[in-house]
């Protein structure tokens, strides 16, 4: 029992971070599988990750009594750096590199209204419900909102806002029943919506913005139309942390404070 | 080399962010203001000029690629590390966000489709005289 006391202590308590990386990177991996062997790639096996982490933080969370959900275990405390505000907007914006100036001119009108709605949309919808369920102050309202549009957009306006770690958890959650409700409802939907042509997927795209859950859902209903949607989702994350943490949030918070 | 990726990345961030502060601080609030979203525009911005004048070698493209091709498990390991105790009382604020607003987005699509006039090939898309 020293022994393993010890190996905790010394190894996975002093490289933290280096822990982090090796179980993140086992969570991912599994979950990929399970993805691609239970759900034969129907649910992204990123949805399904991030699934896993929201329950390791409840188990987390229950074991320590603490607020950083898994993070909170000694040896896995490297998580919270991992996933901390300071690689968070590192790695979401390298995200954006890449895009091309010219195929932001190809998405057209269409394109930009449809960007523009879907954000507008999805936050107001989100803070809508946030309000329903008895939320008053703008920073919570807001972030449940950006929950609305992305799981990206969501704790990118949370974390600028300084947002609970509650609400955080919520609007990682509401973006993540909305783009797997995207993935799997998508194919259904498509006949009734004229989801058939490079036009209407991009329109789709800039509309649901979650990028996972478009590509996913368009893969399902024809692979031809994934670059279309694939290409103004992405649009859609930068437009969401752009606008969200600052007019839609002084918009909100306008109206109700 | 990829540091120098990593390099501009980082500054792009850090400007961002800086500009995101004092928007905060000139509207009075303690927050950023959109410095993500800054940061993004000016990444993208600066990228396609250097890349437009070749001078963005594949290795510090490497520098930045690495860090968005782990985006997912760094939302993983926030996922992971906030307080979900606390907010699964709240689950069904969730359920409803996400599937309200995925119902809206669906039946907006063929509304915006018709923007613009008829279904036009890609690429071919009839845009506004600019």
């Amino acid at each position: 029992m020293k022994i393993f006391e010890f190996l905790q202590q010394d190894v996975l308590i002093k490289y933290h971070l280096v822990t982090a990386f090796a179980v993140i990177g086992i969570t991912v991996w599994l979950s990929y599988l399970v993805s691609k062997h239970l759900t034969r790639g129907r649910i992204h096996g990123s949805a399904i990750a991030i699934f896993v982490g929201l329950v390791l933080a409840y188990f987390g969370g229950k074991l320590t009594g603490g607020s950083k959900g898994i993070a909170d275990v000694p040896a896995l405390a490297g998580i919270g750096i991992m996933g901390g505000a300071m690689l968070r907007d590192l790695a979401i914006v390298a995200t954006a590199f890449g895009v091309r100036m010219e195929e932001f001119r190809k998405t057209g009108l269409s394109g930009i209204v449809s960007l523009f709605a879907g954000v507008l949309v999805s936050f107001f919808i989100g803070a809508c419900v946030a309000y329903a369920f008895g939320y008053r102050d703008a920073v919570s309202i807001t972030t449940i909102g950006a929950g609305a549009a992305t799981y990206i957009v969501g704790p990118v306006t949370g974390g600028a806002l300084g947002a609970s770690s509650d609400v955080m958890a919520l609007c990682v959650a509401a973006g993540l029943v909305k783009s797997i409700l995207v993935m799997i409802v998508t194919p259904f939907v498509a006949p009734f919506i004229g989801l058939n042509n490079p036009r209407s997927a991009l329109i789709f795209g800039g509309l649901m913005g979650t990028t996972s859950g478009v590509a996913g859902g368009l893969a399902a209903t024809d692979p031809k139309l994934v670059p279309y949607g694939a290409m103004t989702a992405t649009f859609y994350t930068g437009l969401g942390c752009l606008l969200g943490p600052s007019l839609i949030f002084l918009v909100i918070r306008l109206i109700v404070e | 080399m990829p540091i120098y990726g990593t390099a501009l990345l980082s500054i792009c961030l850090l400007i961002g962010l800086a500009v995101g502060r004092l928007l905060g601080w000139a509207v009075g609030l303690d927050k950023n203001i959109g410095g993500v979203g800054i940061a993004m525009l000016l990444l993208i911005l600066v990228c396609d000029r250097l890349q437009k004048s070749g001078r963005i070698e594949a290795p510090t493209g490497g520098g930045i690629t690495f860090w968005s091709s782990i985006y997912i498990p760094i939302v993983v390991a926030m996922a992971a590390s906030q307080n979900v105790v606390a907010a699964v009382s709240g689950g069904w604020i969730a359920i409803m966000a996400g599937t309200l607003s995925v119902v809206a987005c669906f039946a907006l699509v063929p509304i915006i489709s018709r923007i613009g006039g008829t279904d036009a090939e890609e690429g071919e898309t009839t845009d506004i005289p600019s």
